[in-house]
C-alpha cells in the first residue's frame, strides 16, 4: 500500500490551528470589534445609557485643532525616536563587531537596558533629569541654564525622545550585531585587497547586505515608537507641559481610561490602527523593493 | 494496611469537619468586598480600621483590597459593574463625585441604605463642607465621607528666620504672601514658593474662598447643563499675579497633581499651598521647623474667606443583581462603625486627614492633639469657619479629572509665557464646556 505525505483527516489541520485561531480571535478580531462598535456610540461610563451617533465621535476628534497638534507630535516623535535609536545602534554595533578588547563585555552592557520596563527606565531619567531631584537637572541649574521640562515644550520632547529612544537601542544593536556577523568575511576581505578603505567596504558591502535587517527594525521601531513608548511618556511628563509630549497612543489612555470617553477613544483607536496598516502597507509596498534579500 | 485504612478515614473525618464549620462560618458571616484606592503606608492604616471593625463583631468580615490608585479603583469597578460583579463598597476619589452619582441604579445612596436597614444614621453629624460636598442638591447624602482633605499652606519657619520675617506670623492675604516670596528670594531661597494640585489649589479651592462660583448652576448641583466660569476678571487677575510671580523667580510651578509635594519637606520651596494630608511626610522627611497656615486671600475681593472646600474620598455602595437584603445590612454595621467619633478621630490622628464629623473633632480636641501637634487644626479649622454656600459647597462637574487636566495644561502654556491669563482661562472655558456637554450628552436619559 502507498503511504500518502497528504493527511486525510479534514478535521486534524483545524483542529491544529484552533489555538492560534482562537488567541487571534479573543485578542485582536474581538478588541478590534469592540473598538468599531464603541466608536460609533455614545456611552456613560457605567455603560448604562448607550446611544448610536454615527460617525460623530470621528468629526468631533477629526474637527478638534489639539488632535492634529498630537498628530504632529507623535510623527515628530516616532521619526526621532525611530532615526535616532537605528543610527546609534548601528553605530554601536559596528564598533563592537570589530575587534577590540573586552567586546563581549560592551556587547552584554549595550544589551541591558532592553531588560528594563518602560517605566521603570523613565523613573532612571527622571532621577537623572528632574530639575529638583535629579542629578544632571540640578546640575543644568547650578550652571545657569534653565532646565524645567515640566514648563519648557522643546525639552520635555527632546527628553522623552532620549529616553525612548535608548530604551529600543538595545533591541536593534542584538538585530544589527547578528546581521553584521552574518557577512562573509570574505567578501570584506576581497574589497579591503582590493583597495577599498573601512567607509567605503562599509557603505558598498556592509550597509546593503544589512538591509533585510535594516528594513525589519524600521517596521518594528515605528510600531514601538507608536504604540509602546506609552509608559516612558506617562512617568515623564504625562504628556505635558501642555500637550507638548502627548501622542495618539497616550491620547487614547487618556481619553479612554481617565476622561472616560469611550466613544472618542474608540474613534481613536480605530484611527490609529488604520494609520499603522497604511504605515505597514507602504513600507512593505515601497521600502522593501530596496532590500536586498541574498 | 491498617495504617493506610486510619489514615483515610481520619482524613475524611476531617475533611468532613472542615466542611462543616466551614459552611456553619460561612453562614454566620455575611462577606462584605471593599476596594480601596489608598497606596501605602496609608492603605495599610486603612486595613486597620476594617480590622477593628471585624473584630468588634461576628456577623460581617469587610475584606479590603487596593485596587491601584484612585482613578484605577475607579475603572476597576466601572468595569466590575459592567461585568455584573460590582464590590459592595469602593472608595471613591472626589472629583469621581458626579460620575458615580450619574451612575443612577450603579449606586445605592447612603440615606437610602441606611434607612432601608434603620441604622440610626445621622448625616448632621458630618462636618458642613464634607456633608454638602456628598450630597444631593436636597441635601441628602449619596456617599459616606471618609478620608477627606483640604488645602492649606505650610511653611518653612528657619526660611522666614532667614528672611527677616516673622516665623509666627505666616502671611495670611495674597499680598503678604508675594511680599514674603520676595523677601524670601533676596535672602537667596532658590524656590520661595509653589503648589501642588494646580486646578484644585489655584481655581477651586481659591474660587470657595472668595465665594466666587466656579461653574454656573451652583458649581454643577443644579444640573448637568453648568458651564465653566473660571474667565472671569477676579481669576484671571489672580493667575496673572502667579505668572508675574513665576516671572521674578518669586514661585515655582512644580508639575502636575502632587508633583510639587516634595519641594516642601526637601527644603527647597519655602511655603507650600498643598492638601492637609501632606503632613504626614512633612513630619517624617521635613529637616528645618515649620508650621501649617490657612489659605490667603484677596482682601479687595472678599472680607473674611469662607470655608475652603475638600478633597480625598468617600465611600459608595455599588449595586449588582446578585445582590441580598443581608449583605446591604452587613455594609450598613460597617458604615456605622466608622462613623463613630473615636473611629473617626483615631484616623485623623493617625494621618493627617481632616476629621470627618464635628464630635471627632471634638474627641480630638479634648484628647490634647492639637496642643500637642500646633498647625493640625489648621484644615478642620478653615471647612468649618462658615456656612458652606452654593460656592463652597464643592463641584459637582462631570468628568471633572479631564477638566482639571486641561486647566493644568492651559496653565502650562501661560507660565510658558506662551499665551496670557486671559487666553489661558478663555481657552480653558471653551474646551472644559465640550467636556461637559460631552458628559451632558452622555449622561442624558
Amino acid at each position: 500500500m502507498q503511504r500518502r505525505v497528504i493527511f486525510d483527516n479534514r478535521a486534524l489541520p483545524y483542529l491544529l490551528l484552533a489555538p492560534q485561531v482562537a488567541v487571534t480571535l479573543i485578542f485582536f478580531i474581538w478588541p478590534a470589534a469592540q473598538a468599531l462598535w464603541q466608536s460609533v456610540h455614545l456611552q456613560d461610563a457605567f455603560g448604562l445609557r448607550s446611544q448610536f451617533v454615527g460617525l460623530e465621535n470621528f468629526q468631533a476628534v477629526l474637527s478638534d485643532p489639539n488632535y492634529l497638534e498630537t498628530v504632529k507630535t507623535t510623527i515628530v516623535f516616532s521619526a526621532s525616536v525611530t532615526v535616532l535609536s537605528l543610527a546609534s545602534a548601528l553605530g554601536l554595533a559596528v564598533m563592537a563587531d570589530s575587534k577590540i578588547r573586552a567586546a563581549a563585555a560592551y556587547k552584554t552592557l549595550l544589551i541591558w537596558p532592553y531588560a528594563l520596563a518602560p517605566a521603570v527606565a523613565a523613573v532612571l531619567w527622571m532621577f537623572i533629569f528632574n530639575p529638583d531631584i535629579g542629578i544632571l537637572g540640578r546640575a543644568l541649574n547650578n550652571l545657569g541654564y534653565a532646565w524645567d521640562y515640566r514648563l519648557n515644550d522643546g525639552q520635555a520632547l527632546t527628553m522623552v525622545i532620549l529616553a525612548a529612544s535608548w530604551k529600543q537601542v538595545s533591541y536593534n544593536f542584538i538585530f544589527f550585531l547578528a546581521g553584521l556577523q552574518a557577512i562573509p568575511r570574505s567578501v570584506l576581505e576581497a574589497a579591503s585587497i582590493d583597495g577599498a578603505g573601512a567607509v567605503r567596504r562599509f557603505w558598498t558591502i556592509t550597509f546593503p547586505l544589512l538591509s533585510p535587517t535594516t528594513f525589519f527594525l524600521l517596521v518594528v521601531n515605528i510600531v514601538y515608537a507608536f504604540f509602546e513608548t506609552f509608559g516612558t511618556i506617562h512617568a515623564l511628563t504625562h504628556g505635558g507641559p501642555g500637550k507638548a509630549t502627548e501622542t495618539l497612543i497616550f491620547r487614547v489612555y487618556q481619553d479612554g481610561v481617565v476622561n472616560h470617553d469611550l466613544g472618542g477613544s474608540s474613534a481613536q483607536s480605530v484611527i490609529l490602527m488604520v494609520i499603522v496598516i497604511a504605515l505597514t502597507a507602504i513600507q512593505f509596498r515601497f521600502v522593501e523593493r530596496k532590500v536586498h534579500y541574498s | 494496611m491498617l495504617t493506610r485504612r486510619k489514615l483515610a478515614v481520619s482524613t475524611a473525618a476531617f475533611a468532613l469537619a472542615a466542611g462543616f464549620t466551614g459552611a456553619a462560618y460561612a453562614q454566620q458571616k455575611t462577606v462584605v468586598e471593599f476596594w480601596h484606592g489608598l497606596p501605602q503606608p496609608l492603605g495599610g492604616q486603612l486595613e486597620q480600621v476594617v480590622k477593628g471593625f471585624n473584630d468588634s463583631q461576628d456577623k460581617v468580615q469587610v475584606n479590603p483590597t487596593f485596587k491601584g490608585s484612585y482613578p484605577e479603583t475607579m475603572q476597576a469597578a466601572i468595569a466590575a459593574f459592567r461585568a455584573g460583579n460590582a464590590p459592595h463598597v469602593v472608595q471613591m476619589f472626589e472629583v469621581g463625585t458626579a460620575t458615580m452619582l450619574s451612575a443612577g441604579p450603579a449606586i445605592k445612596p447612603v440615606h437610602q441604605l441606611m434607612s432601608e436597614t434603620g441604622s440610626g444614621f445621622d448625616a448632621a453629624a458630618y462636618i458642613p463642607a464634607v456633608r454638602g460636598y456628598y450630597s444631593s442638591k436636597d441635601g441628602k447624602m449619596m456617599a459616606l465621607p471618609f478620608n477627606s482633605s483640604t488645602t492649606i499652606t505650610f511653611y518653612n519657619k528657619d526660611a522666614f528666620q532667614k528672611a527677616g520675617l516673622d516665623p509666627n506670623k505666616p502671611p495670611a492675604t495674597w499680598p503678604e504672601v508675594a511680599d514674603a516670596a520676595r523677601k524670601l528670594k533676596a535672602a537667596g531661597v532658590t524656590c520661595p514658593m509653589t503648589f501642588s494640585w494646580p486646578t484644585w489649589t489655584q481655581f477651586e479651592q481659591v474660587g470657595a474662598l472668595h465665594d466666587k462660583p466656579f461653574a454656573s448652576e451652583a458649581n454643577g448641583f443644579g444640573g448637568l447643563n453648568a458651564t465653566l466660569k473660571i474667565n472671569d476678571p477676579f481669576f484671571v487677575k489672580h493667575l496673572q499675579t502667579l505668572i508675574d510671580l513665576q516671572k521674578e523667580g518669586a514661585l515655582r510651578y512644580g508639575g502636575r497633581d502632587n508633583a510639587a509635594d516634595s519641594l516642601f519637606p526637601s527644603g527647597e520651596c519655602a511655603m507650600i499651598q498643598a492638601s492637609s494630608g501632606l503632613r504626614g511626610r512633612i513630619i517624617k522627611e521635613a529637616k528645618f521647623s515649620w508650621s501649617a497656615a490657612p489659605l490667603p486671600y484677596w482682601p479687595d475681593a472678599i472680607a473674611s474667606p469662607k470655608n475652603s472646600i475638600i478633597g480625598g474620598a468617600a465611600f459608595w455602595v455599588m449595586t449588582s443583581p446578585k445582590r441580598t437584603a443581608d449583605e446591604y445590612k452587613a455594609v450598613a454595621a460597617f458604615f456605622s462603625y466608622l462613623a463613630r467619633p473615636e473611629v473617626d478621630a483615631k484616623w485623623h490622628m493617625d494621618t493627617g486627614y481632616v476629621p470627618v464629623t464635628l464630635q471627632g473633632f471634638e474627641l480630638a480636641k479634648k484628647e490634647g492633639f492639637y496642643e500637642k501637634n500646633p498647625g493640625a487644626e489648621v484644615p478642620a479649622e478653615q471647612l468649618t469657619r462658615t456656612a458652606t454656600t452654593e460656592n463652597t459647597m464643592g463641584l459637582r462637574l462631570g468628568n471633572l479629572p479631564e477638566i482639571r487636566n486641561i486647566i493644568q495644561e492651559e496653565m502650562e502654556k501661560a507660565f510658558q509665557g506662551q499665551q496670557t491669563a486671559q487666553q489661558a482661562l478663555d481657552n480653558a472655558v471653551k474646551r472644559g464646556d465640550t467636556v461637559l456637554r460631552n458628559f451632558e450628552r452622555a449622561n442624558k436619559n
